[in-house]
């Protein structure tokens, strides 16, 4: 009898399950969220761990973005050369790189980046924390391992998204002059003056609101993952750490491009 | 003899698990302050569960831990602040920081909770890995240390901020005798040094003999002994009397041989390897 009523139930129960788990993790991410930003201000200490993470989020990814920005400008410059070109509008060349890098392209790139260079280092760093009960015991030393460990990182994400994002934004439009101008022979004082022409503040702003609230998102995936790695259930141990951590980058990929369409819509 | 001030431990109808699964009922057990007490038991039977349910770091189903006249579940912020900050905890690998030096892993807790100089700090971390034999180590990861020093780095580290009650989880495990003995010591000394509670989670029974003021043994989901090891040596129960014998076998074992395998023990042993049903093995030792 309970076999049958079980068998009835099953197909409403198991998206029933999926859904409530779905925002179990969604209401525990966002409360996790909320106390590590309000752990940023806990004290003068914050301040050395902060620099210490923006180092390594920020200073270390400006080679691997300067690369990525390079090759998108260079792209850009020349498929939409060609194809403005055929309509004798080459001229707009400028305006076409430009709103496409500032608007959608850096933001989305850049974070996709340091998710993978930086997102899937802090949760693995924070998971095998977890698993070698360094977390258990920071917690023993009475030392909140939020404040210790995912604060700063929020903080630091909360920086260097939109400082390397505009670093994005500058290589890729000089990527777009060389190939554009320099390989194809676009006329270089039109590309500039329609770069600055096309410009508006409310693209360069859309632009820092979409990589603060990427910087928010991605560091809170990673962080949330790789913090309750121990909890993840049918895995434990490092095989535990390295599902967290390909959870945490697909997870991030998806909610960046996600997010960049709602913000996209809301924006403009 | 100067009396003890250091908090007993005691368990209250104490059910512990993981996800409301029971792994130890209604333990009834007191770590009597000032002294070392050791959790013993077999593999699975709770120990390190009812470590880190006395830490805090796990709810319990049922039942309540006293730490002193501290409830442990119904403290108050500042009070679990307090009693942190009087507990040391050695983990089974140390649980050393790898992103920090051994010197600011153990300066840690000092940095994080006292107002002492930068100076008075390093005193006392010098002091304390001085102790541990491990003055020279200061500038090392924990990635660059042996198991033994990383476990003594783990004790420096737990004693920094003078507990009156220390937890150690399995002190001895993945060490050479020669090593756990030292380890053993170094556990005396610092009982002698530090006027503290102590409670090793371990199953080194040879520990147990050398070190221990109260012994508590678990299994079958259930305490099965608390008291001195005197009274210990005298039980009659089947169940404890088999474990001590174990023990004195550890101690007194003689070294094992090599015996020949026989021919019906090789064919027994490729058959449950490959399944009855498969035959065909080239090698003639188990088509024979």
């Amino acid at each position: 009898m309970a076999e049958k009523a079980r068998g009835k139930i099953f197909p409403f129960t198991f998206p029933c399950t999926i859904c409530k788990d779905f925002v179990d993790e969604l209401g525990g991410m966002f409360l996790f969220l909320l106390e590590s930003a309000m752990l940023i201000f806990a004290g003068w200490g914050q301040f050395p761990k902060i620099i210490r993470q923006v180092y390594f989020i920020g200073v270390q990814s400006v080679s691997v973005i300067a690369l990525i920005g390079l090759f998108s400008g260079m792209v850009m410059g020349m498929q939409l050369y060609y194809a403005l070109a055929t309509f004798g509008a080459d001229g707009f060349l400028g305006t076409g790189v430009a709103l496409s890098m500032v608007r959608e392209l850096a933001p989305v790139l850049t974070a996709i980046m340091l998710t993978g260079r930086a997102g899937s280092a802090m949760t693995a760093e924070i998971g095998v924390m977890r698993i070698s009960e360094q977390i258990d015991a920071l917690t023993i030393m009475d030392i909140n391992p939020m404040r210790y460990l995912v604060a700063p990182k929020l903080a630091a994400s909360l920086i260097c998204f939109p400082i390397l994002t505009a670093f994005f934004n500058l290589i890729a439009l000089w990527g777009g002059w060389l190939t554009g101008v320099k390989l194809l022979g676009a006329n270089e004082g039109v590309y500039w003056s329609r770069v600055t022409d096309a410009l508006e503040w409310v693209d360069i702003e859309g632009g820092f609101i979409k990589s603060i609230v990427f910087g928010i998102l991605v560091c809170t995936i990673c962080t949330f993952e790789g913090y309750y790695t121990h909890i993840r259930s049918g895995h434990s141990g490092p095989e535990g750490v390295s599902q967290s951590t390909t959870n945490a980058v697909v997870k991030s990929c998806v909610v960046i491009l996600a997010s960049d369409y709602v913000m996209t819509s809301l924006l403009w | 003899m100067k009396s003890s001030t250091a908090p007993n431990i005691r368990l209250e109808n104490l059910t512990i698990g993981y996800g409301g699964n029971p792994v130890v009922k209604d333990l009834n057990i007191e770590f009597p302050g000032g002294k070392l007490s050791m959790v013993i038991g077999g593999s699975g039977s709770g120990k390190s569960t009812l470590l880190k349910h006395i830490l805090q770091l796990q709810p319990p189903i049922s039942g309540e831990i006293f730490i002193g006249e501290h409830n442990m579940g119904k403290l108050s912020r500042r009070e679990r602040h307090c009693i942190r900050q009087r507990t040391g905890v050695l983990f089974q690998d140390g649980a050393m920081l790898g992103s920090l030096k051994l010197i600011d892993n153990i300066a840690l807790p000092l940095r994080e909770h006292t107002k002492l100089s930068e100076e008075q700090i390093m005193r006392i971390v010098q002091d304390r890995l001085a102790m541990m034999g491990l003055g020279h180590a200061l500038e090392l990861y924990p990635n660059e240390l042996s198991g033994g020093m990383r476990k003594r780095a783990g004790l420096a580290r737990a004693l920094v901020m003078d507990p009156q009650v220390l937890f150690c989880d399995e002190p001895t495990s993945g060490l050479d005798p020669v090593m756990s003995a030292e380890l053993d010591q170094l556990l005396l000394e610092m009982m002698c040094h530090f006027d503290m509670t102590m409670v090793v989670v371990t199953h080194d029974l040879a520990s147990m003999r050398g070190l221990a003021d109260h012994v508590v043994i678990l299994g079958e989901s259930k305490c099965l002994y608390q008291g001195t090891i005197e009274e210990l040596e005298k039980t009659e129960d089947p169940y404890l009397r088999r474990f001590l014998d174990r023990a004195a076998e550890e101690r007194d074992a003689p070294r094992l041989t090599m015996a020949p395998i026989s021919q019906e023990m090789m064919k027994l042993n490729c058959n449950s390897i490959m399944g009855e049903k498969d035959t065909v093995r080239k090698d003639p030792q188990c088509s024979s």
